[in-house]
């Protein structure tokens, strides 16, 4: 049996599913549940100043995307942080963990820009053994209006002046949580590295507008006849955080910075793939809101039993194992030649295959009696369109050209040797090179 | 008491509960989630074998598309555009030979999308309102006389009407509709949907309806010829079949037609008769109809006899397991050799065959089954009318239904073809287009 047990900067706990500072994650009985159910840990619900604590909506908070049979793929959401009083979040905290000493319990926090503020809270935080704390620099909504959240979480400079007050008035793990809603995620994970943090999670939700209502022609979710943009989050968000994620474990300036990845996980595969592009362990939110909290059950047995089929014995094993598998496009492999196969026996003739080349492609596909699809290699440029939009897995497949056989559309060999754009003829910037 | 096991034909065999139960809406409709759901399968093909499929030609792939995205009655229009019978046809059409059986899902995992039924979804959003989605053309000054208003007829008077054209119909019964109101099986058209189509058909305006006036008998084809610029027969299949055998007109033989007419009209079903032990002779879709609704009626036990293998029989595989379902035997390989009984029919004598290639020999062992009501189901042949050219046993036609007299188009089950509703609706639809183009001068 593989050991799911996780050391994240510091902080154990048996497993690498934690809950995600989010709803569930509110306030005791909810993560005494999740505790109940096997969650390795939980980043409690954000936590605000002292003193009169914020209101939400009393309208809608949510707002959904549906795939097919009402699945959700993607869920936003406008609550604010924690609308409950500190002190009664601190004394659950200290009562959780206490009970709970095997589980990682994380702080997540959200005060004003001003060093008054972290200071006052942090040893609040300390007191009550929690193993960590999570900088919120990421909700779009609401708290960024009264310039926290992504508002910080979009100027550099702000995240690394916050990270390095946390550091100062805090000893425990510091996460600094980013906003995707961002150009370039590598910036204010370098800031928070910079500030001393000692991993960054990521991401937090995206701005978004779920639908618009057209009787009332107003955006979803709607108070009142009115909606803002909220928090983009679920299954949908995947792979803008994949590539965020994989972003920040291979450039130059946030290398080796421990990763805790957020976004759509909802399967141990989902895991699977964030820690393999580098992330220490993930968090849940949407899957839970959506299933509840026994879907931990999957995860931990899905990726156990996939890691004693690779023979991974701990999650250390395969964390960062993809990373250097992303490149840029620049240093791809041209001499990569591959066609699409399609399987005569598996093809059910749907001809999807065959629109999507015929209308939105390279007419790479023919169409025969008896609704017999062929690929005709002299024009498939291997773009793998076919492969995505046909319903039957593994019906078609992209088979690779050896070295020495000739390509059906250009006429060329195929060269064993690897060749990338710089070093290609039609890229002047190689020309220039070689002169 | 009166049950199942009454000898002789007799009525009330079953409550009416558990008549009301037996003759409920075969496939109940789908509701929005459902359809949703069932919609959401559809692979949207390229050239979609089901639309081939489909005698009738609806694009069944945009209005199941349709129908996914929250547009039920747009996609109610898209198939009445094609098939104006469209909500009748979802409930008969064997989809299982048709746009169901072309499913690439039926391929890929045995399991076709929905189709007959997201159109039943699509046509009765349409029909919930009794809205009707066309209107007529300027008149055209045109008369048209249609002959049967069964699907061919109905179909071709609304193309007609919708042109701008004049049309009457001339129907033999007291009731319109054919078949989808004499010939189906009940639980496939509950609540009275025939008329309900019909009386929905008719909101194009523009077309007269005449009861009780039966070609050749009330009216002439020369005088509709005469009268006016057009006539269209859809007069179906008149005469059934004979059976050829000791004792086939014992009480108690009949023929399975008039039993699901009957059946049909029967206000009280608990109050329609039927056997303690029914034998229905055939293999094809009436013979099925036959035989499920004596057993749903509370017979005890009814047999489907059928002369040739099981795998030449005209009913869908979905009807023989239907009807396996409800308790009916299917006994493939028997020809009846007589009917016994002293006056009414007691018993039947089968005679085990043989096939080789067509050839259909008996082998000389026979069965005898306890049957008190025999059911002829061995089909239909057309009553021709006088002066018009016949293919076989049905009436000559060329390209969209043209027969051999200038005038006069014909479709449906009268004509070449599978006897079907929907290729009825296709045939009748196609000669309406032909004749306004006819008289409007614009054929080629």
């Amino acid at each position: 049996m593989a050991d799911l047990t996780t050391n994240f900067v510091g902080i154990e706990s048996p497993n690498p599913f934690w809950l995600a500072s989010a709803p569930p994650t509110d306030k005791e009985y909810n993560v005494r549940r999740a505790f109940e159910a096997g969650w390795g840990g939980v980043v409690w619900k954000t936590l605000g100043s002292e003193g009169p604590p914020v209101v939400n909506v009393n309208g809608p908070r949510y707002g959904v995307v549906y795939g097919a049979d009402r699945r959700v793929l993607g869920l936003n959401n406008i609550e604010l942080i924690t609308d409950r009083p500190l002190e009664v979040n601190l004394e659950e905290m200290a009562r959780v963990k206490a009970d709970f000493p095997d589980r990682a319990l994380i702080a997540s926090i959200m005060v004003p820009c001003e060093e008054a503020a972290w200071k006052a809270i942090l040893p609040r935080v300390a007191e009550t053994g929690a193993d960590g704390i999570e900088l919120n620099f990421g909700c779009p909504h609401g708290m960024s209006e009264r310039g926290m959240g992504s508002a910080v979480g979009q100027v550099p400079e702000y995240i690394e002046m916050v990270t390095r007050w946390c550091k100062t008035y805090y000893d425990k793990p510091v996460i600094v949580k980013l906003t995707p809603n961002i150009t370039d995620i590598r910036k204010p994970a370098a800031a928070a590295r910079n500030g001393g943090a000692d991993a960054v999670s990521l991401i937090n939700t995206i701005n978004s507008i779920t639908s618009v209502d057209l009787d009332r022609m107003c955006p979803e979710p709607t108070i009142d006849g009115k909606g803002s943009h909220g928090g983009y989050c679920g299954p949908a968000v995947k792979p803008i955080a994949l590539s965020m994620v994989s972003e920040i474990a291979r450039a130059e300036a946030t290398r080796g910075l421990p990763i805790s990845g957020i976004g759509g996980v909802t399967t141990w595969r989902d895991a699977a793939e964030y820690m393999a592009l580098g992330c220490g362990n993930v968090q849940v939110c949407t899957a839970a809101m959506t299933y509840g909290f026994r879907i931990v059950e999957e995860m931990k047995r899905g990726l156990s039993a996939w890691m004693d089929e690779k023979g991974y014995a701990r999650t250390s094993d395969f964390v960062g194992m993809a990373v250097p598998n992303v490149t840029d496009w620049q240093y791809l492999n041209l001499n990569y030649v591959t066609k699409a196969r399609i399987d005569p026996e598996a093809c059910i003739q749907c001809g999807r295959c065959y629109a999507a080349c015929e209308d939105t492609s390279h007419q790479a596909i023919a169409m025969k009696p008896g609704r017999v699809f062929e690929v005709i290699d002299a024009e498939c440029v291997a773009c793998n369109l076919c492969v995505d939009v046909c319903p039957v897995e593994n019906c078609i497949s992209m088979v690779e050209l050896a070295p020495g056989e000739t390509d059906p559309r250009t006429g060329k060999v195929v060269e064993e040797a690897y060749a990338n754009w710089t070093q290609h003829p039609n890229n002047p910037m190689a020309v220039k090179a070689a002169e | 008491m009166t049950d199942t096991l009454t000898p002789g034909i007799v009525a009330g065999r079953l409550s009416a509960k558990e008549i009301a139960a037996n003759f409920a809406d075969l496939h109940a409709p789908l509701d929005p989630h459902e359809a949703a759901v069932a919609a959401d399968r559809c692979y949207f093909c390229y050239d979609a074998p089901c639309v081939t499929a489909c005698p009738t030609d609806i694009d069944i792939p945009l209005f199941i598309r349709q129908i996914a995205t929250g547009q039920a009655e747009a996609a109610g229009h898209t198939i009445f555009e094609q098939n104006i019978l469209g909500g009748m046809c979802a409930r008969v059409c064997p989809t299982e030979d048709l746009c169901e059986g072309a499913c690439v899902r039926e391929m890929a995992e045995g399991k076709p999308v929905e189709i007959g039924r997201l159109q039943r979804y699509a046509t009765d959003a349409v029909m919930a309102r009794q809205d009707h989605p066309f209107s007529r053309a300027a008149a055209t000054g045109k008369r048209i006389a249609v002959v049967g208003a069964g699907p061919a007829g109905l179909s071709c008077a609304h193309g007609l009407a919708r042109r701008g054209h004049d049309v009457v119909v001339y129907e033999a019964k007291a009731k319109p509709g054919g078949l989808n109101e004499f010939g189906i099986a009940a639980y496939k058209s509950t609540d009275d949907f025939a008329q309900a189509e019909v009386a929905w058909l008719m909101q194009i305006g523009g077309i007269e309806m005449r009861h009780g006036c039966a070609l050749g008998r009330d009216v002439a084809l020369a005088e509709l010829e005469a009268d006016y610029d057009a006539v269209f027969l859809g007069i179906g299949l008149g005469d059934v079949n004979a059976l050829d055998v000791a004792g086939a007109t014992r009480e108690g033989v009949g023929d399975a037609v008039g039993f699901i007419a009957d059946l049909r009209q029967a206000a009280d079903l608990t109050a329609l008769p039927v056997g303690r032990n029914v034998v229905v002779i055939g293999g094809g879709m009436t013979a099925i109809d036959a035989a499920v609704q004596s057993k749903l009626l509370g017979a005890e036990t009814v047999t489907v006899a059928y002369r040739r293998g099981q795998d030449r029989m005209g009913a869908s595989r979905y009807e023989q397991d239907l009807a396996t379902s409800k308790g009916v035997r299917i006994l493939c390989n028997v020809s009846p050799v007589a009917i016994h009984g002293n006056g009414a029919a007691v018993e039947i004598e089968l005679e085990y065959t043989r096939e080789a290639g067509t050839d259909l020999t008996g082998t000389g062992e026979t069965i005898r089954l306890p049957a008190d009501q025999v059911f002829r189901a061995i089909g239909q042949t057309l009553a021709p009318p006088d002066g018009i050219a016949r293919a076989g046993t049905k009436l000559s036609v060329s390209g969209p239904g043209r027969t051999t007299r200038d005038k006069v188009w014909a479709g449906g089950d009268c004509t070449p073809g599978d006897d079907l509703t929907v290729v009825a609706v296709a045939e009748g639809r196609d000669a309406a287009a032909d004749i306004h183009a006819v008289l409007m001068g614009d054929a080629g």
